[in-house]
């Protein structure tokens, strides 16, 4: 290969591992309840976000289940309208949104730009305990008899109609949305403070632009949901008019501002995604990223034109017609930067040198789906289209792609991918491929078919349905529980390879990003001495060449050659 | 349609266009997605790593093919968006000349009711080939009008009036859903409309003839049940209550010096909150009837102040389901008048005269709302 | 703040007691310090902004009801709290110049009056809210009834809309005052102990931003609520 240069063989100097690391630096309870260790805390949120996935995951489930068949005979209908209101719910407020910032985001953040912790250690704890508080508040609405008004608690029928625990769960909403705001705080400034010397704006890996483009839309959409929320709450409460016309207000309204979050939520949801598998795409080809100012931009404009196409979900909710066509013209633009990004992944690795190590499974079937995602939300971006579409199952189909063929598979890539820094050891890697698969064909299995029955008419959050939609329904369920396999083995994989697994090198997949340069699991402190770069971002360079932060205890087991084939 | 392909049955004027754009559309994305996938395919297979520790060769982008796949997709989806854009103005504009339905939804069903006065629940009958408009209110929450076959849909908003509208092209019995979660039961909050030959129509609408037509039930709403006509005299005598005779499209003065164009929603608005728009030199005395009348004599109400204008019944302009206050805009679609069920069934096409012919109606009148 | 792991790290040569172990320099953590609260006010924005965007729809929709519901709100009360908390403004630039100038004394008492205005600007708020009480204007269901004739062309549901976008407003902002507050306690200790001085007056600094953010607050509500409409419905 003319274009390769290699250096093999070579006696390894890559940092070995400290004896004392995050991990094993304090022992018990209050050590972990009370750290402001951005790494323990990053794994305070893995525990809790895993918890309410599984609990929004048996939701799933039981939604499958139901709609194997049309009448409606698993739960009534009462039950039903519970069950995916509480799936979508947990699933966003409390996995997605979340999920890559809070778990992966907060360990690396500081890692990757050479800091020793966020700007405000503190809260970033408080933002956990706040996040958890949120949490409790509505499984509290849970338990207590649910909430029946789907994730989107659309006015007049959540401030007056429903009988369900709205406002207790509305105020969990309303509580987790300040563990959001202040994970976005502390990004923002540690982003713009706290980066080692050398490290410009433009050595920043791209997993660290994503989430400062994350954090502005944390930070501007946040507390719009939590003022909506309130005026929910207030109004059902006190019964002041401001959704229900009965009360002199705009159920409209509630909608506008709603959506004002609820849309750049969705960009909270994929740009952390994104930069994963930027990162993913650049370390398992060993190439820079093509165009990467390009696609850096491209989460920035992301971030920025998203907050201006709320009304797109709102075409047919007697908005006027022009302001839906200027929704609809920049819902259009928001997609160019989207497809600028999937353009330059797809020509990284051109000329490259690519491995099929399980994370880059993930990056690879993220671009698919993705790209299948995100094209879909073109057909409802444009209004003659959407207007059939609108609250269909095709709606549920693409948005499904996007989050889970786009935020799932950009989550458990970049989980396998920096294991073996987070726990200190390699998963195990055939299962790792083989669930990467399953995950893939199922997710495939469950959610293609939603788009044809979205055509064909199928409104969603139906608990009956008209027999003719029941061939797609089952082939959706028989997905789901594939999907539902391939979500598991991870989980339990991974749990058993903290205490099976192989001992992970500090460097196991020989890249030069600075989390590759400090021990495996890393010291408290990240780093022994404030690193000081040189290089660009994805500059790959032999093994040998690799500057190591720090000093490493002499002795520690090198663990190599890496896991690579 | 073809049994063994799952797509939906086309049965309106334009469902045939928005399954174009459809197919166009996926034909767009599986072009793209197959293009991706295969230069993924070919790069993943050409360029797989052989050697543990082999570096390639730096390439930093290339600035004409950032744009080239900036452009590029930004042109397609420019098409994409002007193609939507006027599909929607196809499907919201509602036509002149087209047979008005009104329809109330409630937790958990549909309920309409015919211009002759037929009413139905969770059954809608149509004439093929004719364009029905719908004027759309809900009792409680809001639902959502969806006929998968007809490509059309809207969300029926409490507290305002949306339209929709279509000309079925095939008779038949097809969907109709509530696609707006409402509730409990919003999954049976389901229905059929029921497209006929016109003839089959015709049987259908004599063989139910004997119900009181919305007009006929507002005016005994507005004379006997409710009182309106004590102030509201036909000839505007006694100052009370400005007459409403040819009330309908035209502007309205407002005390305060505002003017509103006199549409559906304002009449509405006009019986529930009487205060909010006061016409010019009247008095605020109107009690308000919020409570008194359910949204469906509110609908009969409205169709009796709109008798009251013959020129311009079903004459307002609405895209639905924006409300639109501006009464100019040609429809779309206006151009050749439904055939047939206009000379068979001249009861069915236009509504009963108002009682007392009206006078002269001046484009702006000071004294023409409300009080 | 944080010194107890100060200490164990050599990395800070003569590192001020205040240095948190992962800031590298005093000046790393006042930025970090000025920005995140920067960051946070801008939040703030966003949350008031949702009401702010409430009020300006339902005014253009029932204009003559907020402007006879204005009409009935204390103007003397609104306009003295205004005086109040611009004062409060001044009395915290000047708590903020002697905590970078280190004066201890001066400290102390400009923190003191800025907490006795904004005590003021509390006490007012809640003898209008106790008026409004004893009007009837409580906007919750069965406690709101408008005494006396409406107003032309108003209705009371809509009156009623004014004054809970009233209460919402100004309790969200009585809420950040009392928050306020609290701060300027957690100050007024640390500066009675003199821990504030040339090297170190990030908080004092930080806690200024804030309070003058809850005043501009009040700077947009007052002429808001208070004053717009006041000279259109105000004959009747």
């Amino acid at each position: 290969m003319d274009t390769r240069t290699t250096s093999a063989p070579f006696e390894p100097v890559t940092p070995t591992n400290y004896r004392v690391n995050y991990l094993n630096a304090r022992y018990g309870i209050a050590s972990w309840l009370l750290t402001k260790d951005h790494k323990r805390i990053a794994l305070l949120y893995l525990g809790s976000v895993t918890l309410f996935f599984l609990l929004g995951g048996i939701y799933a489930m039981a939604i499958r289940l139901e709609l194997l068949t049309p009448q409606g005979d698993l739960v009534e209908s009462n039950t039903y309208n519970k069950v995916f209101t509480q799936h979508g719910i947990l699933m966003v407020f409390f996995f997605l949104i979340p999920a890559i910032p809070a778990v992966l985001g907060n360990f690396l953040v500081p890692i990757m730009i050479g800091a020793k912790d966020l700007a405000f250690p503190k809260i970033n704890l408080l933002s956990w305990y706040v996040y958890v508080v949120g949490g409790i508040f509505t499984l509290w609405a849970l338990v207590s008899g649910g909430v029946d008004t789907g994730w989107t608690f659309y006015a007049p029928y959540s401030t007056t109609y429903s009988n369900s625990y709205v406002t207790l769960a509305g105020l969990g909403v309303f509580i987790n949305g300040f563990s959001s705001i202040l994970t976005g705080l502390n990004f923002i400034v540690t982003i713009h403070t706290m980066r080692a010397p050398g490290m410009t704006w433009f050595r920043l890996p791209l997993f660290i632009w994503s989430h400062y483009a994350t954090s502005l839309v944390m930070i501007l959409g946040t507390p719009v949901i939590a003022i909506t929320v309130l005026l929910l709450a207030l109004e059902r409460t006190a019964r002041i008019g401001i959704f229900d016309p009965q009360l002199g207000g705009d159920p409209v309204l509630f909608q506008h501002m709603f959506w004002f979050y609820s849309h750049p939520a969705v960009y909270i949801m994929i740009l952390p995604s994104m930069g994963v598998i930027s990162e993913l795409i650049a370390n398992f080809s060993r190439k820079n990223i093509f165009g990467y100012s390009f696609v850096a931009f491209s989460s920035i404009a992301i971030a920025v034109f998203g907050f201006l196409v709320w009304g797109h979900h709102m075409f047919v909710s007697s908005q006027s017609l022009y302001a839906g066509m200027v929704f609809s013209f920049l819902s259009f633009a928001v997609a160019i930067p989207s497809a600028v990004k999937v353009f330059n992944w797809t020509a990284t690795l051109y000329q490259s040198s690519i491995s099929y190590d399980t994370p880059m499974l993930y990056a690879l079937g993220f671009i698919g789906l993705f790209t299948i995602g995100g094209m879909t939300g073109l057909f409802l971006a444009a209004m003659g289209l959407d207007v059939h579409v609108h609250d269909t199952y095709f709606v549920v189909a693409h948005f499904h792609y996007v989050m889970v063929g786009g935020t799932l598979m950009g989550y458990l890539g970049g989980l396998h991918y920096w294991w073996p820094k987070i726990s200190g050891r390699m998963y195990p890697e055939g299962w790792g491929r083989f669930a990467a698969l399953v995950v893939f064909v199922g997710f495939n299995l469950t959610f293609f078919p939603q788009f044809l029955l979205g055509y064909m008419g199928m409104p969603r959050r139906y608990h009956m349905y008209a027999p003719e939609f029941q061939v797609l329904n089952v082939m959706s369920s028989a997905g789901a529980s594939i999907l539902g396999l391939g979500v598991l083995m991870p989980m339990i994989y991974l749990i058993w390879s903290m205490r099976y697994g192989r001992v992970a090198a500090a460097n196991p997949w020989m890249l030069p990003g600075l989390e590759w340069r400090t021990a495996s699991p890393p010291p408290t402190e990240n780093f022994e001495v404030t690193p000081v770069v040189t290089w660009e971002a994805y500059e790959f360079a032999p093994p040998e060449e690799l500057q190591v932060i720090g000093k490493f205890e002499p002795g520690d087991r090198p663990d190599y050659p890496p896991a690579t084939v | 349609m073809q049994s063994w392909i799952p797509f939906p049955d086309s049965a309106s004027t334009f469902s045939g266009q928005v399954d174009a754009l459809y197919l166009f559309m996926v034909g767009v994305t599986t072009f793209f997605v197959l293009l991706i996938s295969a230069v993924i395919i070919f790069f993943i297979i050409r360029y797989r790593r052989q050697l543990p520790f082999e570096i390639p060769r730096p390439i930093a982008g290339s600035l004409k093919l950032e744009s080239l796949w900036t452009i590029i997709p930004f042109i397609i989806s420019m098409g994409i968006f002007v193609w939507g854009a006027s599909l929607v103005v196809t499907q919201y504009h509602v036509p002149k000349d087209a047979l008005e339905v009104y329809v109330v939804g409630k937790q958990w069903m549909w309920k309409f009711q015919h211009l002759t006065g037929q009413r139905e629940i969770n059954e809608l009958h149509v004439p093929v080939g004719r364009k029905v408009k719908l004027v759309m209110t809900t009792e409680d929450v809001i639902h959502s009008f969806y006929v998968p076959a007809f490509r059309t849909k809207s969300d029926v908003v409490p507290g305002r009036y949306t339209y929709i509208w279509f000309e079925a092209t095939k008779p038949g019995r097809y969907h109709l859903f509530c696609a707006e979660y409402c509730g409990t039961n919003h999954s049976g909050m389901t229905g059929s409309v029921v497209v006929m030959e016109p003839s089959d129509y015709e049987n259908w609408l004599s063989g139910n003839a004997n119900q009181e037509s919305p007009v006929a039930a507002g005016q005994r709403l507005f004379t006997e049940t409710l009182g309106c006509a004590s102030c509201h005299k036909e000839d505007g005598t006694g100052g009370r209550g400005p007459a409403l005779t040819g009330l309908l499209g035209s502007t309205v003065l407002l005390d305060g010096g505002q003017s509103v164009t006199a549409n559906e929603d304002y009449i509405r608005e006009s019986i529930l909150n009487p205060r909010a728009k006061l016409v010019r030199g009247f008095q605020p005395i109107m009690p308000t009837f919020q409570g008194q009348v359910s949204e469906e004599q509110l609908l009969q109400l409205i169709s009796y102040i709109k008798s009251l204008s013959p020129g311009k019944t079903s004459g307002i302009e609405t895209s639905a389901p924006a409300r639109s206050n501006n009464p100019q805009t040609g429809p779309a679609t206006s151009a050749t008048p439904a055939a047939g069920p206009q000379q068979t069934n001249p009861s069915g096409a236009t509504p009963p005269k108002p009682a007392s012919s009206p006078g002269t109606t001046p484009a702006t009148r000071t004294g023409g709302g409300r009080p | 703040m944080d010194a107890a792991h100060t200490g164990a790290h050599g990395a800070h040569d003569s590192a001020h007691s205040a240095l948190q172990h992962h800031f590298d320099n005093m000046e790393q953590q006042r930025e970090a310090g000025n920005l995140g609260m920067w960051v946070f006010l801008i939040q703030e924005v966003m949350f008031f902004g949702g009401l702010f965007l409430a009020y300006t729809l339902y005014r253009a929709q029932y204009p003559a009801a907020f402007a006879a519901a204005s009409n009935h709100l204390n103007l003397t009360m609104g306009a003295i709290n205004t005086v109040v908390l611009i004062v409060s403004s001044l009395t915290m630039a000047l708590a903020v110049f002697y905590a970078q100038t280190g004066v201890r004394r001066a400290q102390v008492f400009f923190i003191i009056a800025t907490m006795l205005l904004g005590t003021t600007f509390l006490v007012i708020k809640a003898i209008e809210y106790y008026d409004k009480y004893r009007d009837h204007l409580i906007p919750a269901a069965g406690m709101f009834k408008w005494e006396g004739e409406l107003p032309h062309g108003v209705a009371e549901q809509h009156l009623q809309m004014f004054y809970w976008i009233y209460f919402a407003m100004t309790g969200l902002h009585a809420l950040h005052m009392i928050i306020g507050l609290g701060i300027m306690t957690w100050l007024l200790y640390h500066a009675w102990r003199g821990r504030f001085s040339p090297e170190y007056h990030a908080p004092v600094e930080i806690s200024g931003l804030y309070w003058h953010f809850v005043d501009i607050v009040w700077i947009f509500l007052f002429p808001l609520l208070y004053l717009l409409g006041r000279h259109v419905g105000g004959g009747h």
